[in-house]
């Protein structure tokens, strides 16, 4: 059998497995409650590798080894800040956003400012971040399939999201919940049993340092490979920019708020977030070793391009003959397991807003849910399948800084600042929206000027992200006679565990 | 003078049941939105904030901190610990336990404050 049929076994291996675990799911599925979020009686641990599998993406799982492979040390800022934008999400909004008692992320709006137009524009934007969010990981299967097994690079995202609308359209968030936490295992073994024979070889040909090693002009040279800042220009502040957008835009990506309510209580989800870092930090010290490995053992993919397939091609490089090919089929099916796992999430988050925002009045409960997961695959995939690639993992990135400079400043000022109006909201979410949409459209349409103007456009959170917040802030200010009528009993719910016996107000729904 | 001395008044317990009755617990204040309500919801809020302002100046400063120090000091990448590069040590490694840990630290305290606010509510 040739490396191409261990790949189609072990991407078959996951779907089927996939399909397998959800149907156990499906068995539990009856209640609205059960779709959207498990009806709530997750486990701090299963919930946990839910979390941790749903998000570890294509970007964590293909995109970190590749960037780190080609432009250094500088990379690792995206692995570190993906996971500290959890401890920022543990300690500003895990437990109230849970205690709030929403579904959705237009729920916790709505109740919050107590005002449908917050609630229309949040919907609008989750849907968006979404969809761009979506589009990368249907893009990123379609490659992978391709690289790995030379078939047409749209049908890896179509099979994608197939197995993903079965799932999610049978089950809901009850079986998407087992599917993700098996999923998070089978990532981190697909990682790192490969690492081990790797780490073996590399060990037995003397352990060759990657940053000593001249890779030619093609990448950046042994020394400034190492180095924290990457040698372009105004790199303190792309690397700042970095930090702000994935430390601050975790908590506004609409599918990793819609697991908190899946917790259940508060004190709950703050542990589950704890066993999150803790998951993800051990995950995301694998990727960036085979980043460095491939400095080794693959530096041609750097000047082919193809540097986000070092993970898939790396073991079949180190590893001669059908060792090398079977743990490569191993990588692959992870990757697969990284695709799945991601879209599912965001497909729930993405069809429960839709389905109750867009069409709830129509059709009613659980036929809106499934009606709302279709779209919510459908356009995305459709995007993917159109235009051809920009990188996953800059995709992922120009996501994380829309949230960051949208519902991150809601959530945070809606939790800690009683005095946040409704217009306040509105406006902030504007122009935040307005500046970093404006600036992820320049970067893909690859119309963004050279030097200071450049740089501003290409990483845009840094600047972005503090308007927002002062935008929000100032026009509540300006609007006092705005603030919402029941914000001290909303405050009382946000922040007061739940076995005191309090008036909490009226919980969304 | 003599003539002006007060009555003597016997003194006896007081009108405890009455006493008592004055005293409103706390959550009813809190539901009633009284000041005083208002004084133990914010004492919550505003321990809660520090405790997460606080944990995020940590992470700001450990660990936002990083790309400065490079910055301000090149000749730092050459280090090495363990044989590796110190950035790498950092970024790659070092950094997720003490991600873990400044967690660890603000879960516990958190708890501890929401003990703190449930006594004070229980005793009342």
């Amino acid at each position: 059998m040739t490396g191409a049929g261990y790949s189609v076994l072990g991407v078959t291996g996951v779907f089927v497995a996939t399909l397998v675990v959800g149907a156990y799911g499906w068995r539990f599925s009856r209640t609205t409650s059960d779709f959207f979020v498990a009806s709530r009686t997750v486990r701090p641990g299963l919930n946990a590798s839910a979390i941790g599998g749903e998000y570890l993406s294509a970007a964590s799982f293909l995109g970190v080894a590749g960037l780190v492979l080609a432009f250094g040390t500088e990379m690792l800022w995206y692995p570190v800040g993906w996971t500290a934008g959890y401890l920022v999400l543990l300690v500003l909004v895990a437990a109230p956003l849970r205690r709030s008692g929403a579904y959705t992320l237009p729920d916790f709006a709505e109740s919050r400012l107590e005002s449908r137009g917050v609630r229309r524009l949040s919907a609008l934007l989750v849907v968006a971040i979404g969809w761009l969010y979506l589009m990368p990981q249907f893009q990123g299967a379609g490659l992978a399939l391709a690289s790995t097994t030379g078939t047409g690079t749209w049908l890896g995202g179509v099979l994608v999201a197939t197995v993903v609308l079965v799932n999610v359209l049978f089950g809901g968030m009850r079986s998407i919940t087992f599917v993700q936490a098996f999923q998070y295992w089978l990532k981190l073994t697909a990682l790192l049993f490969p690492l081990l024979f790797m780490a073996a070889i590399w060990l037995g040909d003397g352990a060759v340092s990657p940053a000593s090693v001249d890779v030619g002009d093609v990448g950046v040279a042994g020394d400034s490979w190492v180095s924290p800042l990457a040698g372009a220009e105004h790199e303190l502040y792309t690397t700042y920019s970095i930090i702000i957008a994935t430390f601050l835009g975790t908590m506004g990506l609409p599918h990793v708020v819609v697991r908190f309510y899946t917790n259940p209580d508060g004190a709950a989800a703050r542990r589950t977030t704890l066993l999150v870092l803790a998951l993800l930090g051990l995950f995301y010290l694998l990727p960036p070793v085979y980043g460095g490995l491939g400095r080794l053992y693959a530096p041609d993919l750097i000047a082919s391009g193809r540097a986000e397939s070092v993970v898939l091609e790396l073991p079949a490089r180190m590893l001669a003959g059908t060792a090398g090919e079977l743990l490569s089929a191993l990588t692959t099916a992870g990757a697969f397991a990284a695709f799945l796992s991601t879209s599912s999430g965001l497909t729930v988050a993405v069809a429960g807003v839709i389905s109750q925002d867009v069409m709830g009045r129509r059709f009613g409960g659980v036929r809106a849910f499934q009606a709302g997961a279709v779209v919510a695959v459908l356009v995305p995939l459709g995007l993917a399948v159109l235009t051809e690639g920009v990188g996953v993992a800059q995709a992922v990135g120009l996501a994380f800084a829309f949230a960051a400079s949208t519902l991150c400043p809601l959530l945070v000022l809606g939790i800690w600042w009683r005095r946040l109006t409704d217009a306040g909201a509105i406006a902030g979410m504007l122009v935040g929206g307005g500046c970093a949409g404006g600036a992820v459209l320049a970067t893909l349409l690859g119309v963004g000027p050279e030097g200071w103007a450049g740089a501003l456009l290409a990483q845009p959170a840094a600047w972005t992200v503090p308007l927002a917040f002062l935008t929000m802030v100032g026009v509540s200010l300006a609007t006092p006679r705005r603030v919402p009528l029941h914000a001290a009993r909303t405050m009382v719910r946000l922040h007061t565990p739940e076995s005191v016996q309090l008036d909490r107000g009226h919980p969304p729904r | 003078m003599s003539e002006s001395t007060p009555r003597r008044v016997r003194v006896t317990s007081p009108r405890t049941n009455a006493a008592r009755a004055q005293r409103v617990p706390a959550a009813r204040e809190i539901d009633a939105q009284t000041r005083l309500g208002e004084v133990y919801m914010s004492s919550l809020v505003r321990s809660q904030l520090r405790l997460a302002l606080l944990s995020l100046a940590t992470l700001a400063v450990f660990v936002g901190g990083t790309p400065l120090v490079f910055w301000l000091f090149p000749e730092l990448s050459d280090v090495e610990v363990l044989a590796v590069p110190l950035p790498w040590f950092l970024l790659a490694f070092a950094v997720y336990p003490f991600l873990f840990l400044v967690g660890w630290l603000y879960v516990r305290a958190a708890e501890r404050n929401e003990r703190a606010f449930t006594d004070v509510l229980d005793r009342t």
